[in-house]
């Protein structure tokens, strides 16, 4: 794709000795738009600057336009996941003293459309979450019967509670080489969260849960690249829950 | 048939193939590279039954380890429910072709038309 490049400095007033990178932002409107280019801007930053913190002040004082989504900036809600210097990160959760360059590429995540600049549409994320279904199922509820509770042992915890840590940002579906040529690929998300529901010992669902992703773009499709498990902030290793669900299918666990 | 299934055929034939090219590598090493494909070498191999029936499972490991393994690749490289059938029927076409050419070989051999 063409690139172009423009170098803006802002001028943000600080207290403190700072240091400045070159922030080069993808800027991108499918709606007119033919090719992605790059805007940079010159930016101070403290060694606790993030590197969304680095585009909201890119936002603030120079560029209204620049298209990006986030909510709690603490790593929790998943909305600003990006490619920060060729690997998805959360922006919030990227301090740009950590990336070791003076240069900060941002562009939007791979293996999802865009809506602008860094902004993209997680309408096949959410999607193929909702296909695994994400909640126990069973034919009593603790509601309905008053007489007990679905008690576990730490033991039975353990088997699936990492997984109970996605925020589902997406990092993990834009790392996946399969997502790339797959458009009908589950992803390495929805797979967790599979497991996540299978491992849990109050879930009576397991066998619906399993013929949902045994299907030609299900779980066989994965080639065990690895990289989701890399690229997740919140310590989830899609790539082993999804080598421990193969094992539920071919029969080594019951 | 279930991916699952699949994938099942698709580990096992390549563990079986793995251990019966083992042994046809063996029994090649029984003689020179040179002499062992020379044509009466082939056809004797061919007539001595144990041997040409290992073979023939080796063809039809192969075959359909191999044709799976192209049929994965070309439904990740692109989709649509057309697309996806043609591939899948084409490729146990082209699996049930070659063991039949391979297979045509040795009963060729062994009824005496060679």
């Amino acid at each position: 794709m063409a690139q172009k490049s423009d170098l803006i400095e802002t001028n943000t007033p600080t207290n403190s000795i700072s240091k400045s990178i070159i922030l080069r932002i993808a800027r991108y409107n499918p709606e007119h738009d033919s090719a992605k280019k790059f805007m940079e801007f010159k930016v101070k930053y403290e060694k606790w600057t993030t590197v969304l913190e680095a585009i909201l002040e890119v936002k603030q004082n120079y560029d209204h336009s620049v298209g990006v989504r986030y909510s709690c900036r603490q790593a929790t809600c998943g909305s600003c996941g990006m490619i920060i210097n060729g690997k998805p990160r959360l922006a919030c959760f990227t301090k740009i003293s950590e990336l070791n360059s003076n240069t900060i590429t941002v562009e939007p995540m791979n293996n999802f459309p865009i809506i602008r600049d860094l902004a993209v549409k997680f309408e096949r994320l959410f999607n193929t979450h909702h296909k695994v279904k994400p909640y126990l199922i069973r034919d009593d509820t603790e509601i309905t019967t008053d007489t007990k509770e679905f008690l576990q042992s730490p033991e039975e915890l353990e088997q699936y509670i990492q997984f109970s840590n996605c925020i589902k940002c997406g990092l993990c579906n834009s790392a996946c080489p399969t997502m790339a040529t797959d458009s009908s690929f589950v992803g390495p998300q929805a797979l967790a969260q599979a497991y996540r529901y299978v491992a849990d010992s109050r879930d009576k669902g397991k066998e619906n849960r399993l013929k949902i992703i045994d299907d030609s773009h299900g779980i066989w499709r994965c080639h065990f690249a690895g990289s989701c498990s890399q690229v997740c902030p919140k310590g989830v290793d899609p790539a082993m829950g999804i080598q421990l669900l193969r094992g539920y299918m071919l029969g080594f666990k019951g | 048939m279930r991916e699952s299934v699949i994938m099942k055929i698709h580990y096992g034939t390549a563990l079986a193939a793995v251990a019966l090219v083992a042994v046809h590598i063996l029994m090649r090493l029984t003689q020179g590279f040179a002499e062992s494909l020379e044509y009466d070498s082939v056809i004797t191999n061919y007539k001595f039954l144990p041997y040409a029936g290992m073979l023939e499972i080796i063809l039809i490991l192969i075959s359909i380890h191999g044709f799976n393994g192209l049929r994965v690749v070309l439904l990740e490289l692109k989709q649509g429910r057309v697309y996806e059938k043609a591939v899948s029927y084409s490729c146990v076409v082209a699996m049930i072709a070659l063991i039949a050419y391979g297979s045509r070989t040795i009963i060729m051999v062994n009824t005496g038309m060679v």
